[in-house]
């Protein structure tokens, strides 16, 4: 029986594989084939689609700001998350239970509420149409999240650890980082991961608080649906496009959501 | 684990947070909160309403009828992604090549702007000209998702399993890494089974991050819009509105901003009553 | 009841070993008697996890045997070599009762309700947890845990050795010495084999009869704690043994005496037969040092006070020796003489206790 265990994720990764496997065969398509009857794969090969987003400008550098922001957002979501949920995983303070649960309460609302008064706010500060705008308001939910996965494995080191390091004398600082990191390294992980890509994929704040500048791929692609009709195989060519660089995000951090690290020595 | 330490400066960690979230949350909330009580007939005139828009909207049947519709999904996604994620966690390896390959892969439906997933799987089970609705029909099926609303069900779950799953996955796969060797080696000693390093070890460890997994999950479902809209567009009929379809279909229908206003609160008041039930049954009995 | 032997053992965790330092464990012959209590002692990285880990069957060797008595034990997994394990971290179940975690590798062997109740009874009497036993075993305190984690080992009739890998390490400090004795009285009064690794030596000498003395995958020493004090065969023995360790300083040999500070320095073992051009020290403890009215010519520069005794450190030219005085002895103002005890001065060539067979 073990040895089929490998039969599941590879029955699953399949599973995932043919809808993608269709994506990228509709991106080298050309609409009316798409749409004209059903072809396994491209009858008329074009590169057509991806051409058009290599060399317009308003489609690659959606993907460039798109990036940015994300980035941005990530890095900053991390950073203020971890002291947020040390404190929550090792420190009782007043108002701490409702804290935490208020913080996962700002995903509870659908964006499309938070986007006029996100568009008015950000425009009354003077960010609008800038990274750091999206970046700001994608913490919203992303924060929450981050603090919430941390928080969570956190909790699985022992207390004694910590105190362990105080002991033998080890400053804060080195302990956090030599040890308590590569500790939850695999949370650490997961979380950078979420952070990049639910703002990677978030669609109706980026477009609201953006137009020229900042422009991301999300609103880029919605172009398509509204000029020349339903462009399919250019929509096609750009989403297979997104899975990139998501891709190398993960491939960066798969070593630490894997069994690379684990409670070592100390 | 020991009890945690009392200490009120730990606040000083927790303040970044709070301003960045709190910045994004409160201003905005406030906005809606003023639409929802009160009615304009155009001109930036608002009138005060109180709850009228309120009651309006609890005792609508077109409400009630979405509501249902939306409590059914999220049960059926919960049920199918939740132990479907855990499973493939568990059985992916652990470490090396092929595991970097599981995550790589797993991680691309996750990546997809959800209007996109919308618009694959739109062509994909389209019964003349998609993979998936050529192949069933070719099969003997009759499956027509436009028309047939258990046909738009099935096709709508089956985009969400296939787009959500590997989140799940993810988190428990993380999550099972983080389990220290001793546990593993301790059971070997102590003559454990699998399923006994299953049921007492992996899952108690695995606890804190289903959680997280649930009631992401459950929050997600719930809002879900892009995907069902651009899948199904709601249809056939009113079989696939869900809660934020109707929602916008109200928004943008009427005049007013007051009922839409009432509606997103009364539905964020929903997730919050379920999440917090949710996070409550899951963290019983665990230690301060 | 069984003799450990490791016979030639070499490991490494790399594929192709290629270097020295890729071998975690260098050709160990080590053996350890029925009953008896070990303590594998040495710094971090040293190998004693390693070498822990291999007897107990969680890691196979590169090379090499395990013997338990007169069986060949190397390819066994390690719930049919009898022996029990306690780690660093405290490793419970957590959502079961202390009780069932006490039962759990009883039941495990199809062991009969019947005689698991008694039994874990009475371990849990034996460990102090008895007060305890319907408790969820995730809300002990961390020697409470550990406590159980010990239990689980010796709950089961069949086991031969006990090994423990650093289970002090995340126990309060003023809880340690408690557990510690504990584990002594149970080795008293049930008699089974017991090995500790450890990097403290606090710990080595008190627990052990025995202690092995680890050093980049080698066993340097293996002695009772007196012996390692008073006639450490390595340098670095000296070093780690002891706080402060030994003194060691740099000598030339004459006509087979060593010299230092341009005069003789009498010595315990015969300094006759080492090889020219090997690098000689002198090694003697502070304890054995003391002041006096002629010898070794040195200055004064620290005193630091260790509670009941003090610490003195003087140097000669570069050299720095330390001297242990009692609370109450003088302490010299600025120069003084040294003179060592030659029963406890040792001559070392290229580190090892000279004259003796490696």
């Amino acid at each position: 029986m073990h040895r089929l265990k490998w039969l599941v994720p590879a029955l699953y990764v399949a599973f995932l594989m043919l809808p993608i496997y269709w994506l990228l065969a509709m991106s080298f398509k050309t609409t009316n084939e798409i749409l004209g009857g059903f072809t396994l794969w491209p009858q008329n090969f074009t590169l057509e689609n991806y051409r058009k987003i290599f060399t317009d400008k308003t489609w690659y550098m959606g993907y460039v700001n798109s990036l940015t922001y994300v980035v941005m957002n990530t890095v900053l979501s991390i950073t203020v998350a971890l002291p947020a949920a040390y404190a929550f995983s090792r420190y009782r303070f007043l108002g701490d239970k409702h804290l935490f649960f208020w913080l996962l309460s700002n995903r509870m609302a659908p964006a499309a509420v938070f986007a006029l008064p996100f568009f008015q706010l950000y425009s009354a500060i003077g960010l609008f149409d800038t990274h750091i705008a999206v970046a700001l308001a994608h913490c919203l939910f992303n924060i929450p999240l981050a603090v919430w996965i941390l928080e969570g494995f956190m909790s699985g080191v022992p207390k004694e650890l910590d105190e362990l390091a105080f002991i033998d004398g080890y400053p804060f600082w080195k302990f956090f980082l030599r040890i308590f990191l590569p500790a939850i390294a695999a949370g650490v992980g997961v979380a950078a991961f979420f952070c990049f890509m639910f703002s990677w994929v978030e669609l109706l704040l980026a477009k609201t608080l953006t137009s020229v500048e900042a422009k991301p791929i999300a609103a880029t692609m919605t172009r398509t649906a509204s000029t020349s009709g339903y462009e399919l195989g250019l929509l096609a060519a750009a989403g297979a496009l997104t899975m990139v660089p998501g891709a190398f995000v993960i491939y960066f951090v798969r070593n630490y959501i894997a069994k690379g690290f684990s409670l070592g020595r100390v | 684990m020991s009890a945690k330490t009392v200490n009120q400066r730990a606040w000083w960690l927790v303040l970044p947070v709070v301003v960045l979230v709190g910045f994004n949350a409160v201003i905005p909330l406030m906005t809606v909160v003023n639409y929802s009580v009160q009615e304009t007939f155009g001109n930036n005139r608002f009138f005060f309403e109180g709850v009228k828009w309120f009651s309006e909207v609890v005792h609508s049947g077109r409400f009630h009828d979405s509501l249902k519709r939306q409590l059914i999904f999220t049960a059926i996604i919960l049920a199918i992604e939740i132990p479907l994620g855990v499973a493939i966690a568990l059985a992916m390896p652990r470490k090396g090549f092929w595991a970097s390959v599981c995550l790589v892969l797993m991680s691309m439906p996750l990546l997809i702007p959800w209007n996109v997933v919308g618009a694959m799987w739109n062509i994909f089970a389209l019964p003349d000209i998609g993979l998936l609705g050529w192949t069933l029909n070719k099969l003997g099926l009759d499956y027509n998702y436009t028309r047939q609303p258990f046909a738009a069900w099935v096709t709508l779950i089956a985009m969400d399993v296939w787009h959500w799953t590997s989140l799940v996955a993810l988190l428990a796969y993380a999550g099972l890494s983080a389990i220290p060797d001793a546990y593993y080696q301790a059971a070997k000693i102590d003559g454990a089974s699998g399923w006994a390093v299953l049921r007492y070890v992996q899952l108690p460890k695995l606890k804190h991050v289903l959680t997280i997994a649930v009631l992401l999950r459950f929050m997600d479902s719930f809002m879900i819009y892009t995907e069902p809209v651009v899948l199904t567009g709601g249809g056939p009929g009113n079989a696939t509105t869900l809660l934020s379809i109707d929602l916008v279909k109200v928004a943008l229908g009427q005049f007013d901003l007051g009922p839409a206003a009432a509606m997103s609160l009364i539905y964020f008041l929903i997730i919050l009553l379920l999440s917090w039930l949710f996070y409550r049954v899951m963290t019983l009995g665990e230690e301060d | 009841m069984a003799r450990i032997r490791l016979e030639k053992l070499r490991h490494s965790y790399v594929a192709a070993p290629a270097r020295d330092a890729d071998w975690a464990l260098k050709d160990l012959d080590v053996q350890w008697d029925d009953g008896g209590a070990y303590a594998l002692l040495g710094p971090s990285g040293c190998g004693k996890t390693t070498l822990l880990n291999i007897v107990s069957g969680l890691l196979r060797p590169t090379s090499g045997r395990v013997r338990f008595g007169d069986e060949d034990v190397t390819d066994r997994a390690p719930d049919q070599r009898n022996i029990a394990q306690v780690f660093q971290f405290p490793v419970v179940y957590d959502t079961m009762s202390v009780y069932d975690n006490l039962a759990f590798p009883l039941r495990n062997r199809g062991v009969p309700e019947a005689e698991v109740d008694p039994r874990v009874r009475e371990i849990a009497a034996l460990l102090d947890l008895d007060a305890m036993l319907a408790q969820r075993a995730a809300g002990l305190t961390a020697d409470g845990k550990q406590k159980i984690s010990l239990g689980r080992g010796l709950v089961r009739s069949d086991v031969n050795v006990i090994m423990f890998d650093e289970p002090l390490t995340v126990i309060d400090p003023h809880l340690k010495w408690r557990l510690r004795s504990k584990l002594k009285e149970l080795h008293q009064r049930i008699g089974l084999t017991m090995i500790y690794v450890t990097h403290d030596q606090t710990e080595a000498m008190t627990f052990a009869d025995q202690v092995v003395v680890m050093h980049e995958g080698a066993v340097v020493q293996i002695g009772s704690p007196v012996e390692l004090f008073e006639r450490p065969r390595h340098t670095f023995v000296g070093h780690f043994i002891g706080s402060p360790g030994m003194n060691i300083l740099p000598c030339e040999v004459r006509d087979g005496v060593a010299r230092f500070a341009g005069m003789a320095v009498p010595t315990a073992n015969r300094a006759a037969g080492v090889a020219s051009g090997a690098r000689t020290e002198i090694g003697v403890r502070p304890e054995f040092v003391r002041f006096a009215d002629q010898g070794i010519p040195v200055r004064v520069v620290r005193v630091a006070d260790a509670g009941r005794h003090r610490i003195v450190e003087t140097r000669h030219s570069d050299s720095v020796i330390r001297v242990l005085l009692g609370e109450h002895q003088a302490v010299p103002a600025h120069t003084a003489h040294l003179a060592f005890d030659p029963a406890f001065t040792q001559l070392y060539a290229d580190g090892w206790l000279a004259g003796e067979a490696r």
